[in-house]
């Protein structure tokens, strides 16, 4: 192997090692197995449960990756350091150290929450449906908060200000800001509010995940009022689109904001 | 070898490095001493590209230091911490710089056996001691035959065997030819290893040139005496 990719490749592959030896992500993957498996098993193979499981993997999928993405990368500063000794690049190393948690964190889950669901798999197609784009929700949101992760930690130097902002991102995205934007759209109940809040709801992957996967389970009354509105204003199929792409852009901004600090960091 | 002019390095308001000129020549041991804050582990960061200067440039073999990372190919560097994944095993460390360098270069063996490393080579590196670890740091450093070898402290937490296997072995590159930059503390060891200095003060060079001049110019015995000299000298001025 030589070359840019040989590098990032490399870079990857050893960080996947160490991450998938720690115990950390042992009890994620077993946290997801036993979840899953008991809402299956004590709910049925049905909606509802799916439903409960999209709930937990919402809250529990960002919380983790960036707690466990920045806490990582700050122990790795100096091995950080001694890569960047190395003929290595920053963007090759930026490159493999995203992929490496992403790749770590993302096996974590689907092995964990995709052991019970590919189990049930001979059910019905409905099932099977949904249980793929729940995979597929828990997977971008991994991609996400590790983009955010690695942003987090190029930017702030300090671990113990580092890990209180990543708390802090988790708390904002994953449990206040639906409650924040209904009582905005209560409090200013008499004014057109639709594309602001549909705006509003761009700017929250964790958001984008849920009326996303929402729409596929066809409970509009579930989606939240920001949900709601997503749906009467793109319907089904182009929502899907919108909010892909908007996921894509919440992997591919704090990237980009990220390499570039990363570029011109003092290490 | 190594040619540094008008290098100035700032973090936030602390100016840290204020305007270095410095000639590294080859095939010759270089210390660079100076008091805790005057520049030293910044100096040896902004040559390997770790620390981005705000000003002057760096030139390694006549080429400029910059953002092409090919150069470093030919760098042993040996950090004042050494910290590693915690779950990789010392042997897969290895493997892993082999393997970023291109894999071509023959691995050197010699100081794993003369620092009996071999039996913890397969253990993860976070059940090896602090010191063990700083042997493992040496041994990543002059793996692949570099022709600059950069050592921050690099008997910091070595037992006296291994301290004195691993100088043992920086005066053998030495003879072969390889150029080497060390910091230490240790005034005795300096004494020992390094054929010129640079002394560092506030984040300007007080002192560049060979150790032996310095012992002339100062009427000392000693390095120690006589960097303490230059050190009220400066201060003077």
């Amino acid at each position: 192997m030589s070359g840019a990719k040989g590098v990032v490749l490399r870079i990857v592959q050893y960080g996947l090692s160490d991450v998938l030896r720690s115990r950390w992500l042992a009890a994620y993957a077993l946290f997801f197995l036993v979840a899953t498996e008991a809402l299956l098993r004590f709910g049925g193979a049905g909606p509802r449960s799916l439903l409960a499981l999209m709930n937990v993997i919402l809250l529990v999928i960002p919380l983790v990756t960036v707690v466990f993405g920045t806490m990582y990368l700050y122990h790795a500063r100096e091995f950080i350091e001694l890569l960047l000794a190395q003929p290595v690049s920053r963007r090759q190393l930026f490159a493999g150290l995203y992929l490496g948690i992403t790749i770590a964190l993302a096996v974590g889950f689907v092995v964990g929450a995709g052991t019970p669901l590919a189990a049930r798999m001979f059910g019905s197609a409905a099932f099977r449906t949904t249980a793929a784009s729940l995979l597929g929700a828990g997977l971008a949101l991994t991609a996400v908060f590790s983009a955010v992760a690695l942003y987090l930690t190029v930017h702030i130097q300090d671990r113990v200000r580092g890990l209180g902002a990543a708390i802090g991102v988790w708390l904002g995205t994953a449990v206040l800001y639906d409650g924040l934007v209904l009582l905005l759209a209560t409090m200013l109940a008499d004014y057109p509010l639709e594309r602001p809040l549909l705006g509003l709801m761009l700017a929250n992957p964790v958001d984008l995940a849920r009326v996303a996967l929402l729409l596929q389970f066809d409970v509009s009354a579930l989606m939240g009022y920001t949900g709601a509105v997503f749906e009467s204003f793109f319907g089904t199929a182009g929502g899907l689109a919108v909010a892909a792409l908007a996921l894509a852009a919440w992997v591919a901004v704090p990237l980009w904001l990220g390499l570039r600090g990363f570029q011109r960091k003092d290490f | 070898m190594i040619s540094v002019s008008g290098l100035v390095k700032r973090f936030g308001r602390l100016e840290i490095l204020r305007g270095i000129d410095l000639e590294v020549r080859p095939g010759r041991i270089t210390a660079i001493v100076g008091p805790n804050g005057a520049g030293k582990t910044t100096l040896i960061k902004a040559l390997l590209g770790l620390v981005r200067p705000d000003g002057g440039r760096i030139l390694f073999g006549g080429e400029r230091v910059g953002d092409d990372p090919g150069y470093r190919a030919r760098i042993g560097y040996m950090p004042q911490i050494a910290r590693f994944p915690e779950n990789l095993t010392g042997a897969e460390l290895l493997a892993l710089l082999r393997d970023l360098r291109g894999g071509a270069a023959r691995v050197d063996g010699e100081l794993i056996a003369r620092f009996g490393l071999a039996p913890q080579l397969d253990k993860p590196l976070r059940t090896l001691s602090g010191g063990t670890r700083q042997k493992v740091n040496a041994v990543m450093a002059l793996l692949f035959d570099p022709e600059l070898l950069v050592l921050d402290e690099p008997t910091a937490g070595l037992d006296p065997v291994s301290s004195g296997a691993l100088k043992d072995r920086l005066l053998r590159e030495r003879r072969e030819g390889t150029t080497l930059i060390l910091t230490s503390h240790i005034m005795s060891e300096l004494e020992e290893l390094a054929d010129d200095v640079v002394f560092l003060l506030d984040g300007r060079v007080g002192y560049a040139g060979a150790v032996h001049e310095l012992k002339v110019q100062t009427r000392q015995l000693n390095l120690e005496r006589a960097i303490a000299q230059i050190m009220l000298r400066v201060e003077a001025a």
